[in-house]
């Protein structure tokens, strides 16, 4: 049945490619205007980078939120999944998978690629990814949890990026500073140690609250 | 503290000190009559209500 | 415990207790803030390093508290009303959400006017103040989803999984943002050398207290007003002693 379910999620993205790709789209573009903005040269760019990147990534992330639940709760397929005899619990976290893969996984190979383009020496650009490999998921969880409370908002678009960003701001700093202590050749252990404490700690929480939120939306 | 005087200037820090504890005071004393009167006007339109329902 | 939680759930019982509750702690409060105020503006000496400035702190550190206080009462409130299903427990967390958010202003307003002097910025990036501030826009973001919903008790459970999430968060936030401090070798404001001399101190423990109670004071008053608003067609409401009669008056 997960299986079902996450090829369902695929398929949908896939057939909507558009919707599916403006956030790494989003978040490459944005990229691009720093340097832009600010100047070509290295080395203001390289300090800068893991900063930058992770930003924006935060940014992107808060794009095509709404296509979680929306389109479901438009259409009436969220109330069949809320009276499936399956745990919303693990249909949430089946959902929330599915649009990391088709929004987050992509910012985590974007994000070497700017890292790149930014000036990030290539053994660091490795460090870039792996935390955004662990960031971005508590992040798209995050989102998960905001985009079930505001699914039937209108105004749910600009509430939502309003409410992650205060609740995510320990990812952005310990994202974004494992790769800068790892660029000054200082260690980022402590960091990694506390991405992924916040992982586990958002996958195994999280998913509880994004379905509780759901069903509150739900019945509104 | 030996005099009115050296209360008000705070050691040279006053234009700091004083605005710091005016803010606080307009905020923490505001949000107490601002729930008196919220609490007063609520009792009124309940009273009024209550008055229509006699009716 | 139970049996207390359900009739407390009941808003005519919530509403008798916070009426007979107000005066108790609005004096005491208001005595604890003169003490308070006095020992700390008048009688404890001026700090070694920063003279008279550091008086602020008797206005910073117990805004602190109270800012995170509000919010983990809010947060116990909020999973008590889910739980429990008491409408009653998400009115109290409704009416100490603005008070929180007016602590948690005070805390940064204060802190920024503490900073210029000694660190010369109006605003300095250490661990409490940016802490505070994240915690002011999850304040702003409690209140924005309560009032968002057309009903008023989705608007309340959707603000109270906000609250109990961002509860469990502030630790976290905390610790992230103390970390980030640390990296960049930034500064706090706190006093010279760790040992506060004790004619420093009561004053301090004297306004977290102080405030404290009034906070309670002034939630009392406010509970009074969201169950007036929320239960406004109960006839408790409508045969309540000064509702209909000559004098009402809030105390």
């Amino acid at each position: 049945m997960v299986r079902e379910l996450l090829r369902r999620e695929l398929l949908i993205a896939w057939r909507r490619p558009g919707e599916a790709m403006t956030p790494v789209v989003f978040f490459l573009v944005t990229s691009m205007l720093f340097p832009l903005g600010l100047s070509p040269e290295a080395s203001l760019l390289r300090p800068l980078a893991p900063g930058v990147i992770w930003v924006v990534a935060f940014l992107a992330g808060m794009l095509g939120l709404q296509r979680l639940f929306r389109a479901d709760f438009d259409d009436g397929t969220l109330e069949q999944l809320l009276l499936s005899p399956r745990p919303l619990t693990l249909i949430v976290l089946v959902k929330a998978l599915g649009h990391w893969l088709v929004t987050g996984l992509p910012v985590v190979i974007g994000g070497g690629v700017v890292a790149a383009m930014l000036f990030v020496p290539a053994r660091d650009v490795a460090t870039v990814i792996a935390g955004l490999l662990l960031g971005t998921p508590v992040l798209t969880l995050l989102g998960t949890v905001v985009a079930a409370l505001t699914v039937s908002l209108r105004q749910a678009a600009v509430l939502g990026p309003v409410l992650i960003l205060p609740l995510a701001t320990p990812v952005l700093i310990f994202g974004a500073h494992s790769a800068t202590l790892a660029m000054q050749g200082r260690s980022a252990a402590q960091a990694f140690e506390a991405l992924a404490a916040m992982f586990i700690l958002a996958a195994s929480l999280l998913p509880v609250a994004a379905a509780v939120a759901l069903r509150i939306s739900h019945e509104s | 503290m030996h005099s009115w005087h050296e209360f008000l200037d705070m050691g040279g820090y006053a234009v700091y000190v004083w605005p710091a504890y005016a803010v606080g005071f307009v905020v923490i004393a505001g949000s107490g009559w601002n729930a008196r009167r919220g609490l007063q006007q609520a009792l009124r339109r309940a009273r009024r209500r209550a008055q229509e329902v006699k009716r | 415990m139970f049996t207390w939680l359900h009739k407390m759930g009941s808003p005519p019982v919530l509403y008798r207790v916070a009426e007979r509750a107000a005066p108790w702690f609005k004096w005491t409060s208001l005595v604890l803030l003169a003490a308070g105020l006095v020992g700390g503006l008048i009688l404890a000496p001026p700090d070694y390093q920063q003279g008279d400035g550091f008086r602020i702190i008797y206005l910073h550190v117990p805004s602190a508290w109270m800012s995170l206080f509000v919010f983990a009462l809010m947060a116990v409130a909020s999973a008590v009303g889910l739980i429990w299903r008491l409408r009653m427990a998400h009115a109290v967390a409704a009416a100490a959400a603005p008070l929180g958010a007016g602590f948690t202003l005070v805390t940064l307003v204060a802190g920024s006017l503490w900073g210029k002097p000694m660190w010369g910025t109006y605003w300095v990036w250490d661990a409490r103040l940016t802490s505070e501030l994240i915690l002011l826009f999850l304040y702003l973001g409690f209140t924005a989803v309560v009032n968002a919903f057309p009903d008023q008790r989705t608007g309340d459970r959707a603000g109270a999984i906000l609250a109990i999430v961002g509860a469990v968060d502030l630790p976290i936030i905390h610790f992230s943002v103390k970390w980030w401090t640390t990296l960049h070798q930034g500064s706090s404001l706190k006093l010279s050398g760790s040992n506060i001399a004790g004619s420093m101190l009561w004053p301090l423990l004297v306004m977290v207290v102080a405030f404290t109670l009034y906070f309670f004071w002034i939630l009392s008053l406010r509970v009074r007003t969201e169950i007036l608003r929320r239960e406004r067609r109960a006839s408790w409401v409508l045969s309540l002693q000064g509702v209909g009669g000559a004098r009402g008056g809030a105390r």
